[in-house]
């Protein structure tokens, strides 16, 4: 929903669907991921997008960094099955830290390829 | 998703339509919807309930899981005064996802060279807004503090119910201000709502913190609007710095 600012052409300030239009028009093979639903303290809204290519390039968030890389990977799968993925992040136990969310929340994300 | 899809709603973001992405979490299917297409049945409260509330979430409909991503039109912000504060104010609004248009007949003020980035109109409020009347999604951020370039813009911004209207000045200044509104034919409420001294109680000194002032104070009245009805004419915070 970001205005573009003229003079300004890097890729981050385009919004992440306006970006996903255009990797598709580039060829680029791409998967779209949406926080579809959050619960206690989550760092992006419901609705955020994170669009991934087939090379792992992203724009976008889904949480505050923390659990990104995680989606990322997920979307290379979803990016070569064509298959719609639900992944769901929260904080249960230590070793969750590692793709956890630190602020204690939980999120649910939809990962699905633009066909 | 659909590629076909994608295209439509960014073209109906473009082109500040509101529209919702609704995707059926059980087969993946999604379809599009503009504000003002018919929809009948559960899925039609619940369409009507998210493009007023503008939420985004998931909604149990017709026996589907369906996920309702809710896309409304971005804020605008129109600044009236090509001043300092808003070189400073314009990027740092924009940044932020606001369409931003700075107004100022005075052309020493509204040059390119000051403002290179930026929608920059150097006419009279009431020509340069011609093509973009201030609406409910409008901040308007006066900052002239000369009546003959603020006054108009504020009036028309009250009478639109634009969601922030703020006016720069000392309180002398505002009570002068508010005295003419009032002879205009504004009641107290509406009056009330302009945020003078603008921007929040941050002890704010240079043009570049009092933008960050300002656009904090915008960004609460984006995010936590006051029900209308319970709103008080403000009074400025004892001690808040004069502006």
């Amino acid at each position: 929903m970001t205005t573009p600012i003229p003079g300004q052409t890097l890729d981050d300030q385009l919004d992440p669907l306006t970006l996903a239009e255009r990797w598709m028009a580039d060829g680029r093979k791409v998967a779209v991921a949406t926080v579809i639903e959050t619960w206690g303290s989550a760092p992006r809204p419901v609705g955020s997008h994170l669009v991934i290519d087939a090379d792992g390039n992203f724009s976008g968030s889904v949480s505050g960094g923390c659990v990104e890389g995680a989606v990322i990977s997920e979307a290379a799968e979803v990016i070569s099955s064509g298959e719609p993925k639900m992944l769901e992040f929260g904080v249960a136990d230590e070793t969750a830290w590692q793709v956890g969310l630190s602020c204690g929340g939980k999120i649910q994300v939809y990962l699905e390829r633009i066909v | 998703m659909d590629l076909q899809l994608l295209t439509q709603l960014n073209a109906a973001r473009r082109n500040r339509q509101a529209a919702i992405l609704l995707t059926d979490l059980g087969d993946g299917g999604s379809r599009l919807i503009l504000k003002g297409d018919p929809v009948t049945g559960d899925l039609g409260t619940a369409v009507a309930k998210a493009f007023l509330s503008a939420r985004s979430g998931i909604v149990e409909a017709d026996g589907q899981r369906l996920f309702l991503n809710v896309h409304v039109p971005s804020p605008r912000m129109v600044i009236i005064g090509a001043v300092h504060i808003s070189q400073a104010l314009a990027p740092m609004a924009q940044m932020a996802g606001f369409d931003v248009r700075v107004i100022d007949p005075r052309t020493a003020f509204a040059t390119p060279a000051r403002f290179s980035d930026v929608d920059l109109v150097a006419d009279w409020p009431e020509d340069a807004l011609e093509d973009q009347p201030i609406d409910a999604f409008t901040a308007l951020v006066a900052v002239t503090h000369d009546p003959k370039i603020d006054d108009w813009p504020l009036t028309s911004a009250l009478n639109a119910e634009a969601f922030y209207v703020g006016a720069l000045g000392s309180r002398k200044t505002h009570g002068r201000r508010v005295e003419r509104l009032t002879a205009a034919g504004l009641d107290a409420r509406q009056i009330g709502r302009i945020a003078a001294p603008i921007g929040l109680d941050i002890g704010a000194q240079s043009p570049a913190e009092i933008a960050v002032a300002i656009l904090a104070q915008v960004i609460a009245a984006l995010r936590r609007p006051t029900d209308p009805a319970q709103e008080q004419p403000s009074s400025p915070a004892a001690g808040s710095p004069v502006r």
